[in-house]
């Protein structure tokens, strides 16, 4: 289960490519783990790093200088696109990534980054070109993100709003999860499968169980 | 919801269990398919909480992805891989999930064993955990992959929270001229919508040219949906769909066969039902596809050049497509017909079917593979591959000097020790051309098995349409 998501202050790592998919987040022989640990050093492997294990020239820019310790990825649109594995966000969190700001995220990546406690903030095109500008300016600004609030502060009070899913805005802030929820929904599920018959039986032919 | 509604807004209202001021809906699932790369976390989390799985009856299972391609009296030597595997037969085992796990004839790829036995549906909810599970749309289900929180939700309460997707009309006019296959279709849509074209979607795809396709073709365009971003794709049902399942072992039987029908027939969407967004192909203009780049919207028409990043509307695509063009090593202009390939994988869950495989024999025989071409021939299940076997197609392949392989996931994600070397060029039936995806520094043509099995004896991409007797060919494919 996830803490609560606090607000918190970060510098950004910024990642100007379009349509990142999670094979580049987490290559598919890295999914043969049975658990969620060591996935950090998994997160983004093959554009980090060469076949003999030597760190790419020029580094990739997870591993420039100055760049450990930062909690925001700034990132083009559609990112997270591709297979539904949860080990893209598993392993970005393991790295130390809270908020992905970018104009748009893959349905599938979403979900799986709101469960676990990583914030997918999203602008519009305008807004998503200044933050890269202001990036470029002072590469060490400072942004912090407000989830309560939903608005990233910038430096000069300005405010950037954003929208998340009410709901999974309140499963981040109290830091519980969707299936606490769904269990309370016991009485209900019980209802409904008293109103509907088994579609199919998996050990044996359809219409058998009824 | 009340007035006209799509097929989609049917199965949604069907299974909404509950619905709170502000949450997402409680959905219901009737199937939940479940394989070993995604689960064992899922299974981890129950034994925490002290849960049961709600409805193992309505839950099954089988290894796929990391499973090797090899003889299956060959131990799996990749240790993790190994062990992922006996994960799942021990999960399943404390948890009365029902296996068809490696060794037993019903194994395969999730979504080639779910509809071969009967267990995918008309109007039903289906999750698993991988993207693919698009494909079990084509028989009119609303099915979407899900990550592995969603797993264990599924696993605990067979249900999950969502929120209703919007909709979006494919509409396929015309017919497709031999050679063009499912396959192209799927490759035309997303070269023009782009692969976020569907993002918060569901793809409803019907025409002519969607009527006349076999299941296994409709499942090969329903499997490709995610590609294009949305979650689910799906087909109506008709009479193909209720001529595939009748007679498979999980399908209903007898009286209860009549009544499923009559509850099916009542699915497809209202004629007056309003979509909220819509696309129109011209089947009939499509030519054989192939993909030049680092995503599966990066399709042309076979006969196209590769595009020049300095023609891209904006600094992101270009940058975008000088990337790609230089991870494939391609030049702007450079025609695809002709670009030498090293390897050619037939398989996948996009088309991996005994229709496919049928395809690609009858495209080989009588040929030879080119010098220094590798092709691989995967069936999607154990039970293509003994249909396959029953009909010759393995001495077709193997006397064209193709490698003939167990059923699998096998190159299409590259676990499983079967990939491409650092370089090389591959013609893939598979769904994925990301960087990597077939192995590291491997670069990926999708392409149909038509298309796939025609550059394999070119050695190089070749057009189907020009091999001999295309018409009677593009027939074999068949219902």
């Amino acid at each position: 289960m996830a803490r609560p998501f606090a607000g918190f202050a970060s510098r950004v790592i910024p990642l100007p490519a379009e349509n990142v998919d999670t094979d580049q987040i987490v290559p598919a022989r890295f999914l043969k783990a049975t658990d969620k640990s060591g996935l950090a050093e998994a997160l983004f492997r093959d554009w980090r790093f060469e076949a003999d294990g030597s760190l790419k020239e020029p580094r990739f820019v997870l591993d420039q200088p100055d760049m450990s310790g930062r909690r925001i990825l700034l990132a083009g649109e559609n990112f997270g696109c591709g297979s539904s594995r949860e080990h893209a966000p598993w392993a970005l969190v393991s790295w130390g990534i809270q908020a992905v700001i970018t104009t748009s995220c893959a349905d599938i990546f979403r979900t799986n980054a709101l469960k676990n406690g990583l914030l997918p903030i999203v602008v519009d095109h305008e807004r998503h070109r200044q933050l890269f500008e202001l990036l470029a300016r002072d590469p060490d600004v400072e942004l912090t993100v407000d989830l309560a609030a939903q608005v990233v502060h910038l430096p000069g009070d300005e405010d950037l709003p954003f929208n998340v899913d009410p709901f999974s805005k309140l499963m981040l802030l109290e830091g519980t999860d969707e299936l606490g929820y769904l269990l309370g929904k016991s009485t209900e599920i019980d209802a409904w499968e008293g109103r509907h018959v088994a579609r199919v039986d998996t050990r044996g032919p359809s219409g058998t169980t009824a | 919801m009340t007035g006209p509604r799509t097929l989609v807004d049917k199965i949604w209202d069907d299974h909404v269990v509950a619905e709170d001021p502000g949450a997402p809906s409680v959905l219901a699932i009737d199937l939940h398919l479940v394989h070993e790369v995604t689960s064992p976390q899922a299974f981890t989390g129950l034994r925490r909480r002290g849960l049961k799985v709600r409805h193992p009856e309505r839950t099954v299972a089988t290894a796929d992805h990391s499973v090797p391609t090899t003889p299956r009296n060959l131990p799996i030597l990749d240790e993790l891989a190994a062990a992922q595997v006996a994960q799942l037969e021990t999960n399943c085992r404390e948890f009365d999930i029902p296996l068809h796990g490696l060794g037993s004839p019903s194994q395969g790829i999730v979504h080639v064993i779910g509809p071969q036995l009967g267990l995918t549906q008309p109007g039903m909810t289906i999750v698993c955990g991988d993207s693919h599970t698009s494909t079990h749309g084509a028989f009119g289900a609303l099915a979407f992959g899900i990550g592995t929180s969603e797993v264990e939700m599924v696993l605990a309460t067979q249900c999950l929270l969502q929120r209703r997707p919007q909709t979006y009309e494919v509409r396929v006019d015309g017919r497709l001229a031999p050679g063009v296959s499912a396959k192209d279709v799927i490759l035309a849509l997303l070269s023009r919508i782009g692969i976020a074209g569907g993002t918060g979607h569901v793809f409803e795809y019907r025409g002519e040219a969607i009527e006349a396709l076999s299941m296994e073709q409709r499942m090969t365009i329903c499997n490709m949906s995610i590609e294009g971003g949305a979650r689910a794709g799906l087909i109506a049902p008709d009479d193909t769909t209720f001529e595939y399942l009748a007679g498979r072992p999980h399908a209903p039987q007898g009286a209860a066969w009549d009544d499923a029908v009559a509850r099916w027939r009542a699915l497809p969407s209202d004629p007056e039902a309003a979509f909220d967004r819509s696309v129109t192909i011209d089947a009939a203009s499509l030519e054989p596809m192939v993909t030049y780049g680092t995503n599966p919207g990066m399709g042309l028409p076979i006969s196209a050049r590769v595009p020049d990043p300095a023609a891209a509307g904006d600094d992101a695509r270009r940058r975008g497509l000088e990337q790609a063009l230089a991870y494939m090593d391609l030049q702007p202009g450079q025609a695809l017909l002709g670009q030498k390939v090293d390897v050619v994988f037939i398989g996948s869950c996009t088309n991996g079917r005994i229709s496919d495989l049928r395809l690609a024999a009858a495209a080989l025989k009588g040929r030879h593979v080119a010098d220094g071409v590798r092709m691989m021939v995967v069936p999607g299940s154990d039970e293509v591959k003994r249909e396959a076997e029953r009909e010759g197609l393995h001495e077709i392949f193997r006397a064209a000097g193709a490698d003939w392989r167990e059923a699998g996931c096998s190159m299409c994600i590259a676990m499983n020790g079967d990939q491409l070397s650092p370089g090389q060029y591959a013609v893939s039936t598979s769904n994925r051309n990301f960087e990597g995806r077939q192995g590291k520094g491997g670069r990926t043509f999708l392409a149909s098995p038509l298309t796939a099995a025609a550059s394999a004896v070119a050695g190089a991409i070749a057009d189907p349409r020009l091999l001999p007797g295309i018409e009677s060919l593009a027939a074999v494919g068949g219902r």
